[in-house]
This record gives structure tokens, sequence and C-alpha cells, in this order.
């Protein structure tokens, strides 16, 4: 692959750049944010290796954020900046939690913040309740799809069948059932 | 120590097992941290998840505030360290080997066949949380109608709307405030 010849990013510029959408992001729409820093202002991506590194990150197991910054830190500055592109990523928000984090502790049991807390809950429901249809309505609609999400939730939701035991079972049934030319023998 | 040590396993499973994403990691984290582990309750569980919603970032950062239940500072560092170190390493090391299964039909196989589960595992990490979050059966009618209400308003307005996630969040406790008091 060739690399660009422009000269080396800086780690401290990496950091920058990924603290940035790490302390800007909110609710888990982060690509919209990394695609904004990454290929429009900084160019250090075009679109194609922007969604290549997209794809890679979320077949991975991990956090999509994380792994991008692991991606994209690699291909600037190798190792180092892979390091210092999750750093940047996840020391912002590790940093407000921690705060976060004490005054929960410290609070939780004071009448007021428990309804308060009881509240946040409720709504963080209704949030990944909205996200997981958001990206999940292309298999909700197609019946094959379906089946598989119906299987998996009560698996796991309803029977606690450990994950490892149902990807290492479900996992290869779901790609063989989309294997290269499964859709045309079908037909 | 041997705490630190629990930590440190059990999140770094977690780590490698969170396949798209780490929403699809609830059930089994909740399963470990709550019923196997006892280190925190269902409604504390709730709550940390809820306050990772309420800092930028990865918002499964929240998993370190277990670990700080557990063990304080040094379980909170454990955690950060064993949740996410994992994943950045095997994610290092495939993704310089991935471009040579470029053009590969498998790999748009495995896309096409991980994605259900994946939607499987949120859905059921949607009702890990909303179990004790959206109805809490110690609870009367009236409070559970009224913690249902919040959460569908939530996924309503952010359906219908752009407001920021955050910002749902933020009213979900106001509302909290206002309407479950006394």
């Amino acid at each position: 692959m060739n690399e660009s010849a422009a000269p080396p990013v800086s780690l401290g510029r990496i950091f920058r750049v990924f603290a940035l959408i790490g302390v800007t992001s909110f609710g888990g729409g982060i690509v919209a944010y990394l695609r904004h820093a990454l290929v429009e202002k900084e160019k250090w991506l075009d679109e194609d290796r922007f969604m290549a590194a997209l794809e890679i990150s979320q077949t991975l197991p991990g956090l999509n954020s994380t792994n991008m910054s692991v991606i994209v830190g690699r291909q600037l500055r190798g190792a180092a900046g892979a390091l210092v592109a999750v750093l940047g990523m996840v020391l912002p928000g590790a940093a407000i939690l921690t705060a976060l984090g004490f005054a929960y502790v410290a609070l939780r049991h004071d009448p007021k913040v428990a309804v308060i807390l009881t509240g946040v809950a409720a709504a963080a429901v209704g949030l990944l309740l909205q996200v997981t249809l958001k990206i999940g309505w292309k298999q909700l609609i197609r019946p094959k799809d379906l089946l598989l999400v119906i299987v998996v939730f009560v698996l796991v939701g309803i029977f606690h069948i450990s994950l490892p035991v149902t990807l290492v079972t479900l996992a290869p049934v779901a790609i063989w059932m989309n294997r290269p030319g499964a859709e045309k023998e079908a037909a | 120590m041997s705490k630190i040590v629990e930590l440190i396993n059990v999140f770094a499973l977690l780590s490698l097992l969170a396949v798209g994403g780490g929403t699809a990691v609830l059930p089994q984290m909740k399963h470990e941290t709550v019923q196997t582990h006892h280190w925190v309750t269902d409604t504390q569980f709730a709550e940390i998840y809820s306050l990772g919603q309420l800092a930028p970032g990865p918002n499964m950062t929240c998993v370190m505030l277990i670990g700080y239940e557990v063990s304080g500072v040094a379980g909170l560092i454990a955690v950060l360290i064993a949740f996410f170190f994992p994943a950045c390493l095997l994610c290092y090391f495939v993704s310089k080997v991935w471009d040579a299964a470029r053009g590969s039909p498998w790999r748009d196989a495995v896309q096409r066949g991980m994605a259900p589960i994946v939607i499987g595992l949120m859905l059921a990490g949607c009702y890990a949380l909303g179990k004790t979050a959206s109805y809490n059966p110690a609870r009367d009618w009236e409070f559970n109608l009224l913690t249902l209400a919040i959460g569908a308003a939530v996924a309503v307005l952010l359906s219908v709307t752009r407001i920021n996630p955050a910002l749902t969040i933020v009213g979900g406790g106001v509302a909290g405030y206002f309407l479950l008091g006394s």
C-alpha cells in the first residue's frame, strides 16, 4: 500500500484530534464525528479508506470508536500512533465519568438524588432501544434475520445462556446462512 | 488484590466478546457483575450505564465505575485497562492483515451473518436494563407507568428530532425529580 509522501503527523496532534472527538461526541453517534474530523477536517483518510477502517472496526470485537482510533492511529504513526489515538478517545470521557462516579457513590442514597437517577436510568433504556431499532431495522424486516434476532434475544435475554456459548454455536450458522452464493441458490 | 484479578479476568473476556460494539455485551456483563459476582445491584448497574450516557466519548467507558464500586481507584483503573486493551490489541494486529482478505465474499457473509446476532444481543441488553430501570416489581404500578413513559418519550423524541441524546438523559433526570419524588 502506498503511504502518502506528506510529513508524518505528530503524536501530539493525533492525541489532540482524537481527544477533541472524544470530548464532543455524545450518545453513540461517534461515527459521524469521526468522519467529520478524520476525512473532512484533517484529511488523514479518503472516504474509501474511512469506510474500510469502519468495516474492520464493526466486524472485530471491541468498541467501534476505539477500534477506529487503533486503525487510524496505526496508519498514521504505527503502534505509538494507535496508543495515543485510543488514549485521546477514552481519557476525556473517563475523567468526566470519574467525577460523576465519585458524586454518584457519595450521593446515591439521598432520596432526591435517587429519584433523579431512576429517571436517568429510565431514559437510558429508551435511548438504547431507539439506537437498537435505528441500526437494526434492516434485520428486523428480513424474516431470516428476524428469526435469528429472536433466537439470540430469547437465549441470552431470557435463559441467560452465556455469550461465548451463544456466539460459538450461532455465529457459524448465521455466517453459513449468508455464505457466498446462498441467495442465488435459494432463488 | 484477588478482587482486582477477578475484575481484570471478567472485563478482559467481555472486551473480546464485545462483537458489534460495546452494547451487545451488556446482558453478559450484567449477568457477570450482578448475578455471578454480586459486585453491584440491578439498580446500580442500570444507573452506572446511564451515567455513561451523560459523559462524552465511548459510552461503555462507564464500566470502570463498576471497578470503582468493587475496589476503589485501583479497581477503576484495572477495569478501564482490562476492558479496552485486549480488544484494541486484537484490532491492532488483525487490521494489519485484514487487507489481505479484501474482496473475499466471506467477509460480506461474516458481516451479514453477525448483524442479526448483534441486534438480538442489543435487544437483550435493553431488556436486562429495563427489567429494573423501566419496570421495577418492587414499585407500584403508577411509578412503573412513569418510568416506562420516560423511556418511551426518549425513544420517540430521538426518532422524530435531532436532539442531542445526552440532553434526553438529563431530561429523564429532571422528569424523575419532579414526577417520581415523594
